[in-house]
C-alpha cells in the first residue's frame, strides 16, 4: 500500500486549470521524482497534497483521505512541504526558524540531528534568515522540514537558483536522509539529471497530466525524456 | 428581450421615475394633512439631496476605487460656501462676522444660484486634494481622509470670523424665486430634485464613456491599467474633483434647505455613516446611490444632526442595526441593494430569454 | 545603538526646544515646560498602547482596524459596570480577560469571512463594526457622560522642580508595563514565536502545522486588552461616554503611521513622542492653542504619509500596489 496516492486530481487557480486529473503514488522509503516543464503543474501537484489548492479528486495518505483537508492538518499528519521559495520566515532568526519546525517546542535530539548534517547552523543560529545566501536558505528549509520527524518529505524545486556544488550537496544530503533513515521523498525538480540520480522512479508531467512515468532507468532511456529534459 | 428592448426598458423606467417625483408633492397634499404633507415633502427633499452627495461618493470609491472617509467634510465645505455666498457681505456683516476683504464675497445673491457655485469651488478644492491622495491608496486614502473629515468642525469652528464659529451662520428663509406661484415647500423639493437629476445625468454620462472606463481600469487593477495606456493621475483626480463637486451641490442644498449652518451639522460621523450608506446602496452603480440615499433618510437614526455620536439615546439602537447590516452587506453581498436587484433583474432576463429560446421556432 | 543614541537625541532635543522657547515665550519657565513634557508623556503613552493594538492587527493580518477605538470603549463601559460592585483592580484584571475573549470573537466571527478580500471590504467592514460597537455602547449603558475612577490620585509631586501629578505617573507605567510584558511575551514564549512567525508568514506557517486560525484570534485578543488598558487609562481625564475613544484612536492612528505601521517599536515611540509634541504645540503655539490640537496630529498624519510612509521604523508602507 502506497504511502501516497493521488487519484485524478484535478485543480485550478480561479478559471483556469492547473491540473487535469493526475495520478500517482509515492511507496514508504522511496525517493520519486516529479518532473516536467515550467507551467507543467509540479508545484500545484505539491499545493495539492499539501491543501493550499482546491481540488477534486483523491488525495490518500496512508490510506487516509486528506484532500480538502485543511493545511495544518495535513502538516500535522506528518507531511513536510518546503516550497517554492523556501517559504521561510524573514525576519526570524535561523534558530527560530528551526523551532518553527517543531511548532515551537523542538527537542535535543531533533536539534542536534539536524546539525548533524548542517553543522553551520548552530554557529550562525542568531543570524536573521533573510539574511542568509540562498544555498544556506535551503538547506535551513530543509533542516527545518526534518525537525518535525516527517513521514513525507515534499520538496519543490530545490535546485532553483542555486550553484551546482550547492546542488550535489543538498541531494547528496537527500539520498542519505533516505538510505539511512528511511525517509520518503517527493521531489519536483526541473533539473532532471539530477533528480534521477537520486530517484528511484519518477513522473514527468505535461500540461497538468502525466505524461511519462517509470523508474529512473526506463526514463532516462525515454527517448521523449532525454530529448525534452535530459538534453542528449 | 434583446439589448435594444432592455436598454429601452431602462430609460422608461427612469421616466416613468422622473414623472414619480414630480407628481409626488402633488399626492402628499391629496391624501394627507397639510403638516403631515409637508414634512413628508421635506423628507423626500433630503432625500434628493443625499442622493446627490451619495452619487459623487458613488463615483469616487465605487467606480474610481478611492475610499473616502472624508465626503462628509465637502459637503460641509459646499454648505458654508452657498450660506456666505447667499447672504452676501453685507448679510454676514449682520451677524457680526468679518471675513477678510481678500476673498470675493460678492453682496448676496439668490439662493439657487450658490448651488452650481458651491459646487465649482468645492469641485476646485477637491482637485487639489486629488493631488496628493495620488501618492496614498487604500488604507492610507482612507486614514487620510478620516483626517480631514475630523478636522473639518474643527477648523470651520476656528475661523469664527468667516464662518459664524460655533454659533453658524443663519441663511434667510428661502422664498420662491422669480415671483412663481408655488408654495417654498414645493420649490425647495424640485429644486433639490433637478439638481439631483443634473448631477445624475453627468454622472451617467461621464461614467459611460471613456471616462468611467478609466477608472473602472483604475479600480480593478492600477498596473493593468496603467499598461493599458490609462493616465492615472488625471482620472483619479478628476474623480476627486467630480464626487466634491457633487458633494458641494448637496451641501449648498441642505443650507438652503435647512436655512443654517453649523460645523456640528458635518462631523465626522457624517462621511462614515455616508461611505455605509453608499456601500449598502450598492457601490458601482448610480442607482445605489438612491438606494443609500433612502436609507439614509428613513432609516429612524436620523435626527436633526447625523446620527452615531450624538446623545440622543433612543437613537442609538438602529446605530447599531446599520452597522451590523454593514457587515452582513460585505461579507454576503457586496454589491449591496442595487448589486441584488442587479441579480434578480439578470434571472428575470435569463428566464425571459430561456423561454424564448424554449419556443419552438424562435 | 539606535535605542540609545535615539533617547540621548530625544534630550537633546527636549533641551534645546527648551531652551528656544526660553528665548521666545515670555511666561517660559523651566517648570512648567516640565510639567507639559510629563503629561504629554502620560497621554502619550495611552496613544502608544492603542496604536501597538493597531500596529499588532496590522502585522499578523494586513488589516487596519478602525474599530479598535470602539472596541477599546466597550471594555472600558464593561470595567466601569464591574466597578459598581468589586473593588478597583479586580475589576480592572477582569476586564482584561472578557477584552481577550471579545477580540478573539470579533476575529473569528467578523473578521474571518473576508479576510482574504479586497482591502476596501475589509475597511468597510471594521467601519460596519465601528458604527455598530458606537451605537451598542450608547445602547446599553446609556449616553450620558459618566465618571470613571482613577485607581492614582491627583496629588502633586514634585521632582526637581517640576511638579507631576501621581495619575500622570501611574498612567505611563501602567501602559509602558503592559506594553513591557506584551514585548516579553512575543519574545520569551513559544506562543508567542509562532504569532511572530505567522505574522511573517501565514502560509509558510500553516505548512508548518501552525493553526493560523487561532494565532490570528489569538493576535486580536491581545489587541484588544492593550486597547482596554488605554481606555481605562483614558476614562479617568477624558470622562466616559460612547466617543471616549474615537479621538484617541485619530491620535492612535497618527501616532502608528509616525512611527511606522508594521513596527510595535514605532508605535510606542510614535504615541510618546506625538503625545509630547501635541501637548507642546499646544502650550506653545498660541495659533494652535486649546482647539486645534487633533488637526495638528492630522497634519503630522498627513505629512508623514505624503514624506515618508514607512515611518520612523517601519519597512512596510500603509498601502498594497
Amino acid at each position: 500500500m502506497p504511502l501516497l496516492e493521488l487519484k485524478d486530481v484535478r485543480a485550478r487557480y480561479g478559471p483556469i486549470r492547473a491540473l487535469h486529473g493526475v495520478s500517482l503514488t509515492v511507496d514508504k522509503g522511496e525517493v520519486v521524482a516529479l518532473l516536467g516543464a515550467n507551467g507543467a503543474g509540479k508545484t500545484t501537484t505539491l499545493r495539492s497534497v499539501s491543501s493550499m489548492t482546491r481540488t477534486s479528486g483523491d488525495i490518500l495518505f496512508d490510506n487516509r483521505k486528506i484532500a480538502r483537508r485543511s493545511p495544518e492538518f495535513v502538516a500535522r499528519l506528518g507531511i513536510a512541504h518546503v516550497p517554492e521559495g523556501r517559504g521561510l520566515f524573514p525576519e526570524l532568526t535561523v534558530w527560530e526558524n528551526l523551532r518553527m519546525g517543531a511548532r515551537g517546542k523542538l527537542g535535543w535530539e531533533d536539534a542536534e540531528r539536524v546539525v548533524a548534517y548542517f553543522p553551520w547552523i548552530e554557529r550562525r543560529r542568531d543570524q536573521q534568515a533573510a539574511t542568509l545566501s540562498g544555498g544556506e536558505q535551503q538547506m535551513l528549509a530543509l533542516g527545518r522540514a526534518l525537525v518535525s520527524r516527517p513521514r513525507l518529505l515534499m520538496l519543490d524545486e530545490p535546485s532553483l537558483g542555486l550553484a551546482p556544488t550547492v546542488v550535489a550537496e543538498l541531494f547528496a544530503i537527500v539520498r542519505r536522509l533516505n538510505e539511512d533513515e528511511g525517509l520518503t521523498v517527493l521531489v519536483v525538480e526541473q533539473n532532471a539529471t539530477i533528480a534521477l540520480e537520486v530517484a528511484a522512479r519518477a513522473y514527468v508531467l505535461e500540461v497538468g497530466k502525466v505524461a511519462v512515468e517509470g523508474t529512473s532507468d526506463e526514463l532516462r532511456r525515454h527517448e521523449g525524456v532525454r530529448k525534452s529534459y535530459l538534453g542528449y | 428581450m434583446s439589448r435594444h428592448g432592455w436598454t429601452a426598458a431602462k430609460v422608461l423606467g427612469v421616466a416613468a421615475f422622473a414623472v414619480f417625483v414630480a407628481l409626488l408633492p402633488r399626492i402628499f397634499d391629496a391624501r394627507l394633512g397639510p403638516e403631515s404633507a409637508e414634512f413628508r415633502t421635506g423628507q423626500f427633499t433630503l432625500v434628493a439631496i443625499w442622493f446627490a452627495a451619495l452619487l459623487g461618493l458613488n463615483i469616487l470609491t465605487g467606480y474610481s476605487g478611492q475610499i473616502s472617509l472624508g465626503h462628509g467634510a465637502f459637503v460641509g465645505l459646499g454648505a458654508y460656501v452657498a450660506a456666505i455666498l447667499s447672504l452676501g457681505r453685507p448679510g454676514l456683516e449682520l451677524y457680526m462676522l468679518d471675513p477678510p476683504s481678500w476673498l470675493p464675497i460678492g453682496d448676496g445673491m439668490r439662493p439657487v444660484f450658490t448651488i452650481p457655485l458651491a459646487a465649482l469651488v468645492t469641485g476646485l478644492i477637491g482637485l487639489l486634494f486629488g493631488f496628493p491622495a495620488l501618492r496614498l491608496g487604500g488604507v492610507s486614502l482612507a486614514l487620510a481622509t478620516l483626517a480631514v473629515a475630523v478636522s473639518f468642525p474643527i477648523i470651520m469652528k476656528r475661523f469664527e470670523t468667516v464662518t459664524g464659529g460655533g454659533g453658524g451662520i443663519n441663511l434667510n428663509l428661502p422664498e420662491t424665486p422669480f415671483g412663481w406661484d408655488i408654495s417654498t415647500r414645493h420649490w425647495l423639493y424640485y429644486e433639490a430634485w433637478v439638481t439631483a437629476g443634473v448631477l445624475l445625468l453627468i454622472g451617467w454620462l461621464l461614467t459611460r464613456g471613456r471616462v468611467g472606463r478609466a477608472w473602472r481600469a483604475l479600480r480593478d487593477g492600477e498596473v493593468a491599467a496603467i499598461s493599458s495606456g490609462v493616465n492615472p493621475a488625471l482620472y483619479k483626480t478628476l474623480a476627486f474633483g467630480v464626487s466634491s463637486a457633487f458633494a458641494g451641490a448637496a451641501g449648498a442644498l441642505l443650507a438652503i434647505e435647512v436655512a443654517y449652518v453649523n460645523p456640528d451639522t458635518f462631523p465626522v460621523s457624517l462621511s462614515i455613516l455616508l461611505l455605509a450608506s453608499a456601500v449598502i446602496g450598492g457601490l458601482g452603480s448610480l442607482v445605489g446611490a438612491l438606494f443609500g440615499a433612502l436609507l439614509y433618510v428613513f432609516l429612524p437614526i436620523y435626527s436633526e444632526k447625523p446620527p452615531i455620536f450624538s446623545f440622543d439615546f433612543a437613537d442609538q439602537a438602529p446605530s447599531v442595526v446599520f452597522g451590523v447590516v454593514l457587515i452582513v452587506i460585505m461579507v454576503l453581498l457586496p454589491g449591496g441593494i442595487a448589486g441584488l436587484v442587479k441579480r434578480l433583474s439578470a434571472l428575470v432576463r435569463g428566464g425571459w430569454a430561456a423561454r424564448r429560446t424554449s419556443q419552438p421556432g424562435a | 545603538m539606535l535605542g540609545v543614541g535615539g533617547i540621548v537625541a530625544a534630550i537633546l532635543a527636549v533641551l534645546l526646544i527648551g531652551l528656544l522657547l526660553a528665548q521666545t515665550e515670555d511666561e517660559f519657565t523651566w517648570g512648567a515646560y516640565g510639567q507639559q513634557i510629563a503629561s504629554g508623556l502620560s497621554q502619550g503613552a495611552i496613544f502608544a498602547s492603542l496604536a501597538l493594538a493597531l500596529v499588532l492587527i496590522y502585522r499578523a493580518t494586513d488589516i487596519l482596524n478602525f474599530a479598535q477605538g470602539e472596541m477599546a470603549t466597550f471594555t472600558t463601559y464593561i470595567a466601569w459596570s464591574l466597578m459598581n460592585h468589586m473593588p478597583y483592580w479586580p475589576a480592572f484584571a477582569l476586564t482584561l480577560g472578557i477584552a481577550f475573549v471579545f477580540g478573539a470573537a470579533v476575529e473569528r466571527t467578523i473578521i474571518r469571512p473576508v479576510e482574504h478580500r479586497p482591502e476596501i471590504v475589509v475597511v468597510i467592514v471594521t467601519i460596519g463594526l465601528l458604527i455598530a460597537l458606537n451605537g451598542l455602547t450608547g445602547w446599553l449603558w446609556g449616553a450620558e457622560v459618566k465618571p470613571f475612577d482613577s485607581p492614582f490620585s491627583l496629588r502633586a509631586i514634585d521632582i526637581g522642580g517640576v511638579t507631576v501629578t501621581v495619575q500622570d505617573i501611574g498612567v505611563f507605567c501602567v501602559c509602558l508595563v503592559t506594553v513591557a510584558l506584551l514585548w516579553a511575551f512575543f519574545r520569551f514564549t513559544t506562543l508567542g514565536l509562532t504569532m511572530r512567525a505567522v505574522a511573517n508568514s501565514q502560509d509558510a506557517s500553516r505548512l508548518l502545522g501552525v493553526r493560523v486560525g487561532w494565532m490570528l484570534a489569538l493576535g486580536w485578543g491581545l489587541a484588544a486588552v492593550l486597547g482596554a488598558v488605554a481606555g481605562m487609562m483614558a476614562a479617568p481625564t477624558l470622562f466616559l461616554d460612547p466617543n471616549l475613544m474615537l479621538v484617541v484612536l485619530i491620535y492612535s492612528f497618527a501616532a502608528a503611521v509616525l512611527g511606522g505601521i508594521d513596527s510595535p517599536l514605532g508605535a510606542v515611540v510614535g504615541g510618546l513622542l506625538l503625545g509630547v509634541i501635541i501637548n507642546l504645540l499646544g502650550t506653545y503655539v498660541d495659533f494652535i492653542g486649546g482647539e486645534l490640537r487633533l488637526p495638528s496630529a492630522l497634519a503630522v498624519l498627513l505629512i508623514v504619509l505624503l514624506i515618508r510612509p514607512q515611518g520612523l521604523f517601519g519597512h512596510r508602507v500603509v498601502r498594497r500596489v
